[in-house]
């Protein structure tokens, strides 16, 4: 069982609803996601190639890459939709005030 | 019921390979046959004159999928061996290996390949085109900071090889005879920015120029221009367009024009047999008129939708057309193909380098054009799908997201 600390890695005011917004935590880059009210959090480097997700387009559960229109399924990280076919791994988010919490492994 | 057939795909570029992988994912249980005469297995394009020329990744880096998603697929790959002929009514292509393949659905994904300019030295060493892993690698072998290249037209392909030379420190040169740069694509406000963009990184562009022929014996040493202008260099490149590969639809008696001929799902003349990709002329209901793209997001859903109606769909293929190019860590994006406009709007900045120009006619959005700006690109597609007007004043102000312009 690996152990998972939580790192403070943004603020609730600074995403609108349907809005992502990157962030790094322990030198990972992540993307912070606000889907209808909840959020959640998944490596911000597309499957694919080099892009970063919180620059996509959130529709429906999805986010889609902002450079070749691959989706991912934000609560999951599955890859939905060509060209990626390699999931993203998709973190823990808790909400402390105003505070977004993100889960990551600590081993 | 699909088990005991044979379905068979010429080509293993995007098109082709996304055409076999859907087959498959589909639930198709029969015999999946990939033909293609080049000796590699799936892979698109774009990185051999972008990653691959400039040497920050190798050719491997276009494969598709990785072997093993292949070996799943059981995919069944003829790679390095020509198809040369198709027999309509036997459904029979013959393979120059000495073989036959029987089958029941063929796909046709043959793309097409690089225009070569049929002067005097155009057969001297150093005079490439480039569409293929070995024309890319041949290429790049020869980039050195103490190497001169002559491109020879200012189109994607021209522009994306002149700044992979440049960035590896060859002095440049690039010729074209139209006025401007893309002329096709940009309109002359971006031509003019992309234009200035090579300048700035010290490629000498020449527009308004017009090539005669190659000088050399056995290598190349020159190049040589209408106007008797002498250009010195060690290799040339000649981007001048693409040709697609339509002989084996014409000897099936398909119709072919401008491409092959296909319909919404990508059924060509016979109704067994397919194509898709940069080869098909295909109607565009989003446009209303037929358009034959040379893309790599058309190759792949093309390809996706007409693999689908093969296994009977008949779900149509109507997608706003979309192009990418990287040039000097410029990432430039296009979306639809806009053919007039009254109202042109600018987000951002182009002395920034980050900005996305908007055509719109009567308060719709044709198409856009962007810098350094994916996110609002993609937008671009949705608000065009929409089908809402737009105020130019709002598109140009930055501090209105577009979100919310959609939303309104």
């Amino acid at each position: 069982m690996s152990n998972v600390t939580f790192h403070n890695a943004a603020k609730t005011s600074q995403l609108d609803e349907d809005e992502a917004l990157q962030v790094i935590v322990e030198g990972k880059e992540i993307a912070i996601i606000n889907l209808g009210g909840e959020f959640y959090a998944m490596d911000d480097i597309c499957s694919h190639a080099y892009a970063s997700m919180s620059d996509g387009y959130i529709e429906g559960e999805c986010i889609e890459c902002p450079l070749h229109g691959a989706q991912f399924n934000i609560k999951t990280g599955k890859a939905e939709t060509p060209p990626a076919t390699v999931d993203l791994v998709t973190y823990e988010v808790k909400i402390d005030g105003e505070d977004i919490l993100v889960g990551l492994s600590s081993d | 019921m699909t088990s005991n057939q044979t379905f068979a795909i010429v080509g293993a570029g995007q098109a082709g390979g996304w055409t076999a992988k859907t087959l498959r994912d589909e639930g198709f249980e029969g015999r999946i046959v990939l033909i293609s005469d080049e000796p590699y297995p799936p892979h698109e394009r774009p990185p051999l004159s972008k990653e691959v020329l400039l040497g920050e990744a190798e050719y491997d880096t276009c494969f598709l999928w990785a072997n093993k998603i292949l070996e799943e697929a059981a995919i069944d790959m003829c790679l390095g061996v020509t198809a040369i002929d198709i027999d309509p009514s036997a459904q029979t292509l013959a393979l120059d290996n000495g073989e036959s393949v029987k089958w029941d659905k063929l796909m046709l994904a043959t793309g097409g390949r690089a225009r070569t300019l049929p002067v005097q030295g155009d057969d001297l060493d150093g005079v490439h085109t480039l569409r293929t892993i070995e024309d890319a690698a041949t290429i790049r072998a020869r980039l050195s900071k103490t190497s001169t290249v002559l491109v020879i037209g200012a189109g994607w392909i021209g522009l994306e090889v002149a700044a992979a030379a440049r960035t590896r420190g060859a002095e440049t040169i690039v010729i074209e005879v139209a006025e401007r740069v893309c002329a096709r694509a940009l309109t002359p406000e971006m031509s003019q920015w992309l234009g200035d963009l090579h300048k700035d990184n010290g490629v000498d562009l020449r527009l308004g120029a017009s090539f005669d022929h190659f000088i050399g014996n056995m290598r190349l040493e020159a190049g040589l221009l209408a106007d008797g202008t002498q250009i010195r260099c060690d290799i040339a490149v000649v981007g001048i367009g693409l040709s697609p590969n339509t002989e084996l639809a014409e000897k099936a008696n398909l119709e072919v024009d401008n491409g092959i001929v296909v319909d919404t799902t990508g059924q060509t003349s016979h109704p067994n047999i397919y194509a898709v990709g940069d080869v098909a002329n295909h109607p565009n209901p989003l446009l209303g008129r037929r358009i034959r793209l040379e893309s790599w997001e058309n190759a792949q859903n093309q390809a996706i939708s007409a693999a689908k109606a093969m296994l009977g769909s008949t779900e149509p293929y109507s997608e706003i057309p979309w192009f990418w190019s990287d040039q000097f860590g410029a990432n430039i994006q296009l979306m639809g193909l806009p053919e007039d406009w009254d109202e042109t709007a600018l987000r951002g900045n182009r002395s920034t380098g980050e900005f996305i120009e908007f055509y719109l006619k009567e308060g719709k959005i044709q198409g856009a054009a962007a810098v350094n700006n994916a996110r609002d690109l993609r937008f671009t597609r949705r608000m065009m799908m929409s089908g809402k007007s737009f105020q130019a004043t709002s598109l140009s102000d930055p501090t209105v997201k577009l979100q919310k312009l959609l939303k309104a």
